[in-house]
């Protein structure tokens, strides 16, 4: 076996498709997966049991099947109800909804964080309760979580190729097609290996930058 | 008026301090699970006076300030503050009649994602309305009021623990509350700070009309600021008088008791 620089050059163009179809799986789901898993969190706290619930048995479920059998489901079984997506909206989405059940217990830890004392001190101030989560609670909870859910970013990120299998060209597609092209498997593999420890490495740069600026 | 709160240094002591009833609680009974807290409770507090609120650990004192800023509720009872129910009442009414009420906190409860200003002035412009810079203004004053003028844009985390309780009471304060309540705010501090802030309050005291109503184990405090004071235990009222009559002349054996372990 030998390196072939040659067909590192050649694999370029597709890399570049494919590192910015993973890019944008990665900041959508987790932009998807933050959100989504916040609502979940407040669900979670509401006073009736109809929404508790509800919510804790689809989050359940969602975070106890694996993501590739979602994946499909969306894929493959929302078309017959009339429901069509392309193939990254659809994985983006599945990668957002199934990280949001994590999500949700890293926030839920987050707030209950808080200390009961600031909950007091909104009520002595007679501050609304929507006002309360807003301005004191939640700005607290998350200052918190940001390092947790940084790991969920990570994860995210090695768990992009699993698109793959819905036809979705991220960087391992790309890699994958070349490699039944030209019969290299070496140099893409590699290069996007590479690829993969240095946006995870970027991203908790950026990550730990953020937890910094949050610190007072 | 200027200041923020209702200042009037031509006040006699005497004077003003008469302007009936302020907060009345009847048959109040408060259980935690089998521990009844506070065991069919009357008594009330006229408009203006400063009452203490001593006696052993667990005898109910600060479950009374809880009730009064309806961190909790009764099991059983009738609360009234300034004419108009607390407890029973709706939430609607709960939210009506905590305007008049403020309390500082043991742990000073600062939220400590904002600076100090913003501290203050957040509950007078999202609850009572004020404008921005009118709300700021009066903090500022307030502030001034507490010896901190100069740590608006401080984080809570960048002061220390005294100056911290000022902010809080200072905070209380910007609602423009006619009661106070005061949670042993001394508590939690290094006893080089105390001192300080229990100058701050006798100061309040002094120079506003603001009814108080302390817990607290600073006897000394107590016995200056105090028209009234509570000896508790057990959930019952067992001794009321003048501060003079309390910690000179008590009557009840378990005041005396008391006294004698804390002085």
């Amino acid at each position: 076996m030998k390196w072939d620089w040659q067909a590192v050059a050649d694999f370029m163009p597709q890399f570049w498709d494919g590192l910015l179809v993973t890019l944008q799986a990665l900041a959508l789901g987790s932009v998807i997966s933050f959100a989504l898993g916040l609502v979940w969190a407040l669900l979670m706290r509401a006073p009736s049991r109809w929404v508790t619930w509800p919510v804790g048995v689809v989050t359940e479920f969602v975070r106890n099947t694996p993501l590739l059998v979602q994946l499909f489901f969306l894929f493959y079984v929302l078309p017959e109800w009339g429901i069509t997506f392309s193939a990254l909206t659809t994985g983006v989405f599945a990668i957002g909804l199934h990280y949001s059940t994590y999500t949700m217990q890293v926030y839920r830890a987050g707030i209950e964080a808080v200390p009961v004392g600031q909950w007091e001190a909104a009520t002595a101030l007679n501050l609304p309760v929507a006002r309360t989560w807003r301005v004191v609670i939640l700005p607290q909870a998350i200052r918190r979580v940001v390092p947790a859910l940084g790991n969920y970013v990570i994860a995210m990120l090695k768990d992009t190729p699993l698109l793959m299998a819905i036809t979705v060209l991220d960087m391992l597609g790309q890699a994958r097609l070349f490699s039944q092209e030209n019969f290299q498997f070496t140099e893409p593999l590699t290069v996007i290996g590479v690829a993969f420890i240095l946006i995870s490495y970027l991203a908790s740069l950026l990550l730990r930058a953020l937890e910094r600026r949050l610190v007072h | 008026m200027s200041t923020d709160i209702q200042h009037n240094p031509e006040k006699n002591p005497a004077d003003n301090r008469s302007g009936g009833e302020l907060i009345r609680l009847e048959q109040v009974t408060k259980r935690f699970g089998d521990n009844t807290v506070l065991d069919h409770l009357d008594f009330s507090v006229e408009a203006g006076k400063h009452v203490t609120l001593i006696g052993p650990s667990g005898s109910g004192k600060t479950t009374i300030l809880r009730l009064l800023m309806t961190l909790t509720k009764p099991d059983e009872g009738r609360i009234t503050v300034d004419g108009e129910q607390l407890f029973p009442a709706t939430e609607k009414q709960i939210r009506e009649v905590r305007k008049k009420i403020g309390m500082v906190f043991q742990q000073f409860n600062l939220f400590p994602n904002m600076p100090v200003l913003r501290n203050i002035t957040e509950a007078p412009v999202t609850v009572l309305g004020l404008p921005k810079d009118e709300a700021e203004a009066r903090a500022r004053e307030l502030l001034d009021l507490v010896g901190l003028a100069d740590k608006c844009d401080a984080y809570p985390s960048q002061l220390s623990g005294g100056q911290q309780q000022r902010v809080a009471i200072a905070r209380a304060l910007a609602m423009r509350p006619k009661v106070l309540l005061l949670d042993e705010v001394t508590s939690a501090l290094d006893p080089e700070l105390v001192a300080g802030v229990l100058d701050l309050l006798r100061d309040i005291a002094r120079t506003t009309d603001i009814t108080m109503l302390c817990v607290t184990h600073e006897m000394n405090f107590a016995r200056d600021i105090s028209d009234q004071v509570l000896m508790f235990d057990s959930g019952r009222v067992i001794e009321t008088g003048s501060p003079e009559k309390i910690f000179n002349d008590p009557e009840n054996d378990r005041t005396r008791e008391f006294l004698s372990a804390v002085l």
